[in-house]
């Protein structure tokens, strides 16, 4: 998947955290490599704890890789960048400010003009309207990751991380939340990398899966879903993708393990 | 803290709210009229008495004058605390090496009762009103310090995070993420420590001054065995702790600070 100027750029990447022993160091991820194109939707599945969250973090600047580069939009990640917002898995709003307040969080140096404008397009996009005053305590646990897409996307930001953004959510919450987002996704021109373990959830995303090993993890294959939008569930297209990708991981559609 | 409405209903929970403590207190004078009367003291008084010695008080203006000197004193002390305390507070919770070179020195500190400088604040401070302000403000510096402190360190990460990537550092960092994330624990430490100052001003005003609530117990006491007057001086003090712990409790309602506060 060479591409000429990738926005993320990830090349023989490794990853080792302090043991219990001195001299054990965790190896969490090794020799990672991928591409992501701009504009492209890019998520990442692999088993629980395989270190698809910690690639994430180096990628968001949180967390320092041991080895090999991870670069974004041309530069070495150096730290966390307002053009590329990372979207946590629950929590990641303010408690202590409303919806249009945490909308407009990463526009505090804009004038309040123009942050009103955007905080209103944007509580408009993910279906917030009514709930400007609200306090995230009074909202959903979607309604809450409503509002911190909203916050990415009214900042500008080109690159979204999204760190299992719905995997607190129930069933059909999440149903809809993929819909909104490939909706989002498809109007705003961003460059969205997603990690989850819900296989369904990347197939019905993603215009590529990467699929990780377990750890010490890496990238151990990928999965193209060459399918029209919006994505019929039921069509042989998505279920051979999706049975696909639940074979690399070392199970069957039905939940059984692969011989 | 308010009534659950549950099964109840809402009115009848407000009923409940009002009638079960005033219940209690009709209760607690009944008993205490009748322990009285059936011990034959003569010098321990009754309700009533009590009652006649505030309205005595009163009279001779000094009630307002006691309950203003003693409030001056606590709002001076407290003021000071809050100003030293939520500062520093944040400071130690942010920044590692001075919580590493101040923390031992605080732990140290906080355990010596506020009693124990009464000596120590006369000498520096003579029986003039800085002296009981000294040591409201002893009493109080503490809990605040290190509930600020508690905050900063106990915030989540994840707010913290997800600040810095919106480009967000220093004051503006400090000021709208570090400060209302620890707020909640903040207003917890100054509930306690108000109430530990108002605890303090009465002990301090026994000794050190000749005004005050504290002053009036030991005044009445030693001046004619008033014991009228020591039990009004007594449910005065009661009575103002309720209010400003009610008044504190109110500011945690507020909309900013209540998610740090469960969901009751």
């Amino acid at each position: 998947m060479a591409n000429a100027d990738p926005i993320v750029d990830v090349a023989d990447l490794w990853m080792s955290f302090p043991g219990k022993q001195p001299d054990q160091p965790v190896h969490v991820l090794e020799r990672v490599g991928l591409q992501v194109r701009h504009g492209e939707f890019v998520c990442i599945v692999g088993p629980s704890g395989c270190g698809k969250s910690t690639l994430l973090n180096v990628l968001g600047g949180f967390l320092g890789e041991t080895r090999g580069t991870a670069r974004v939009e041309g530069a070495p990640v150096r730290g966390p960048d307002p053009g590329r917002i990372f979207v946590f898995q629950e929590n990641g709003v303010f408690p202590w400010l409303t919806v249009e307040q945490n909308v407009g969080f990463g526009l505090w140096q804009r004038s309040a003009a123009e942050r009103d404008e955007r905080v209103r397009h944007y509580i408009a996009m993910v279906g917030l309207q009514g709930f400007e005053r609200s306090y995230p305590r009074e909202l959903s646990g979607g309604m809450r990751q409503r509002v911190e897409i909203a916050r990415a996307l009214a900042a500008n930001a080109r690159v979204l991380f999204m760190d299992e953004p719905f995997g607190a959510l129930d069933f059909l919450t999440r149903l809809k939340m993929r819909q909104d987002l490939v909706r989002i996704w498809q109007s705003e021109n961003k460059t969205v990398l997603f990690v989850t373990h819900d296989i369904e959830e990347a197939v019905q995303l993603a215009d590529r899966v990467l699929v990780m090993s377990k750890r010490p993890a890496t990238i151990q294959a990928e999965v193209v879903i060459d399918l029209p939008r919006p994505r019929d569930l039921d069509s042989p297209g998505y279920l051979a993708a999706r049975d696909r990708i639940f074979s690399i991981m070392g199970m069957d559609a039905h939940g059984g393990g692969v011989s | 803290m308010s009534a659950s409405p549950s099964r109840a209903g809402i009115g009848q929970g407000r009923l409940a709210a009002f009638a079960l403590p005033i219940g209690t207190i009709a209760l607690l004078l009944v008993g205490w009229h009748v322990a009285v009367v059936a011990s034959g003291s003569d010098l321990f008084p009754k309700p009533l008495d009590v009652l006649a010695g505030l309205v005595e008080l009163v009279e001779k203006g000094l009630l307002l004058k006691y309950v203003v000197a003693s409030l001056f004193r606590v709002t001076w002390g407290f003021g000071l605390a809050v100003l030293v305390g939520v500062p520093l507070g944040l400071v130690l919770g942010w920044w590692r090496p001075a919580f590493l070179a101040l923390n031992p020195v605080i732990q140290a500190l906080r355990p010596i009762s506020p009693i124990a400088w009464i000596p120590v604040a006369i000498l520096w401070f003579g029986i003039a009103d800085a002296a009981p302000i000294f040591l409201i403000f002893l009493a109080s510096v503490f809990p605040i310090t290190v509930s600020s402190m508690a905050g900063v360190q106990n915030m989540q990460q994840v707010y913290l995070r997800a600040a810095q990537n919106f480009g967000m550092r220093g004051v503006p960092l400090f000021r709208r993420v570090i400060l209302p994330a620890a707020l909640p624990q903040i207003l917890t430490g100054i509930r306690i420590a108000l109430g530990v100052a108002w605890l303090v001003v009465v002990a301090a005003e026994m000794i050190a001054v000749n005004s005050g609530l504290g002053y009036l117990i030991i005044d009445a006491r030693n001046a004619g065995k008033r014991y009228d007057l020591v039990v009004a001086g007594m449910v005065m003090i009661g009575s103002i702790g309720l209010v400003l712990d009610l008044l504190v409790r109110r500011l945690e309602r507020i909309d900013s600070v209540r998610w740090g506060y469960g969901q009751r």
